[in-house]
């Protein structure tokens, strides 16, 4: 039994993808797949660079097309969304990119206010100001509220950005690579981070990781991807024994 | 007026999409022409959405306008400076070194002025907007506003379009300004002229159909080279290189836009005050 597993987990899926196929010219990255994500499961998804992982997160999130099947997000074909849809849609996902992708020109606070003022318009300012440091607590960070992300390192910078996500209270979290670049203990409190978010946020979330101690800490179920087609799909232990030469060129 | 809006944002729209139409069954080449028209139809759009985004634009504004005011200064002076010092010699040859102030200032601000400085703002500002959005694009910024329910068109594009068509006509009408002081300043070199005196011949010859064309034009300027900065900087590639790719086609292609603006634009003022 894995942390993670100690959340609570119920069986309704968020996200169903079905057939999803996406090709870049005659290059083909998702060739068919059928992938489920349940309420406040974390998922990994596992695959060598180029396997399409990133692709696949994308593809849910809308930032790129995919040339057939379907991607249900509670149970609407994000695939059909226009983009006014699509954008109602976004406020119920959070992406975590893998730089962080923190806007330059601002600072920690402004970044954190950035998403506030447009998905939460209800809020005053005083509300805002509370959600941020309350976030920016979440993360360990609240004495980074004025710092600029060129100030920050590069672990940092990735709290900020998940506190940037998280500030507006996602059911869905996507995690693109959230331990690629950091030491051995960054990456281990960010992996630590992901599974309080589980428990605090209650989201279900999508983790793209090569990072196997990342991947050990916080799947609840996992996911290989090999030539664009999911190789193998179980629990952790499933993966831990599995006797499969990729598979276990990954787990040594 | 809302009605009117949508139709003309439609049919740019249905132009943009049959050009990509026509142009994947032609090889792709002009699929790219239409990704243009595409983009001009969704900043026409965004620029009319209630959700203006007012704090950005006036920051670009501050950024485009006020921040290349130190360069402009310096390009206007010398302008007027090195144009006096040019012209004097041929005019003292003629005798008519009376109409040195009123020759400069006519084309400081028919040609000179609107031209130089639209292509100084296109190295500053077009380089600036290309390489900002395009190193946006690259470490996924632009994906993340997305990702956020903020449509980028919006926040990046809009107020920079704007700010730059509004503020490069402004720019215009302080280098042409300067310039004419700069002027001054070269006739003091070999002479001693007032300044009242200088002004009075300098506006005596200078009309109002010399000053509103000139005008009118650099804010077809400032469009231009607000929106191949966006264009190029947002449509960047991947990786560090394709930066400085846009940065330096945002340059050259603004800049060769200027000068066909001003082609027409001088074609069209002939054919109105013949």
């Amino acid at each position: 039994m894995t942390k993670a597993d100690k959340v609570i987990q119920h069986p309704d899926p968020v996200i169903e993808i079905t057939g999803l196929m996406k090709s870049f010219g005659s290059e083909k990255i998702l060739n068919g797949i059928n992938l489920s994500l349940y309420t406040q499961e974390n998922l990994v998804i596992l695959g060598k660079s180029g396997s399409g992982k990133s692709v696949l997160i994308k593809c849910i999130v809308g930032l790129l097309s995919p040339n057939g099947g379907n991607i249900n997000v509670f149970g609407r074909d994000a695939t059909s969304l226009n983009r006014k849809e699509m954008a109602e849609l976004r406020k119920n996902i959070g992406f975590l990119f893998q730089s962080g992708a923190l806007y330059d020109s601002m600072s920690v606070r402004q970044n954190l206010e950035f998403p506030l003022r447009r998905i939460r318009k209800e809020l005053t300012a005083q509300e805002r100001n509370k959600k941020i440091i309350e976030v920016l607590e979440n993360v360990g960070l609240e004495d980074a509220i004025d710092k600029m992300p060129s100030q920050l390192s590069g672990g940092m910078r990735k709290r900020i950005g998940l506190a940037r996500t998280l500030i507006v209270d996602p059911q869905i979290m996507l995690y693109d690579e959230p331990t690629t670049g950091l030491d051995p203990t960054t990456s281990d409190e960010i992996s630590m981070l992901i599974l309080e978010v589980q428990k605090k946020y209650k989201t279900s979330s999508i983790i793209i990781t090569h990072d196997i101690a990342c991947a050990r800490t916080v799947a609840n179920r996992m996911v290989m991807l090999k030539d664009g087609e999911i190789y193998l799909e179980g629990k952790p232990d499933k993966f831990e024994k599995s006797d499969d030469p990729v598979i276990k060129s990954f787990f040594k | 007026m809302a009605l009117k809006r949508n139709f003309i944002s439609n049919k740019i729209f249905e132009v943009g999409e049959k050009t990509i139409q026509f142009g994947n069954w032609s090889s792709g080449g002009l699929a790219s022409i239409g990704n243009v028209f595409l983009f001009l139809a969704n900043t026409f759009r965004e620029t009319f959405s209630r959700e203006f985004e007012f704090r950005e634009f006036a920051y670009q504004c501050y950024k485009i306008g006020f921040k290349t005011l130190p360069l402009i200064s310096l390009t206007g002076i010398i302008m007027g400076l090195v144009l006096t010092i040019q012209s004097r010699p041929v005019l003292v040859d003629f005798g008519a070194v009376s109409m040195l102030p009123g020759m400069v200032a006519v084309s400081l601000i028919r040609e000179m002025g609107p031209v130089i400085t639209a292509l100084i703002c296109a190295g500053k500002i077009g380089s600036g907007i290309g390489a900002e959005l395009g190193s946006m694009r690259v470490t996924e910024q632009i994906d993340a506003m997305e990702v956020s329910s903020t449509n980028p068109m919006r926040f990046l594009v809009v107020p920079r379009v704007l700010a730059a068509t509004l503020m490069i006509p402004i720019l215009v009408l302080y280098a042409d300004l300067l310039g004419i002081v700069g002027s001054w300043l070269g006739a003091n070199i070999k002479g001693a002229v007032s300044v009242v005196l200088f002004l009075s011949q300098a506006f005596r010859v200078v009309e109002f159909i010399d000053f509103l064309p000139a005008v009118v034009k650099t804010f077809f300027f400032g469009a231009v080279i607000g929106m191949v900065g966006c264009y190029k900087g947002y449509n960047t590639g991947k990786g560090t290189e394709s930066v400085g790719i846009a940065a330096n086609g945002a340059v050259v292609i603004s800049s060769v836009l200027v000068i066909v603006v001003d082609a027409i634009a001088v074609q069209i003022t002939d054919m109105i005050t013949l």
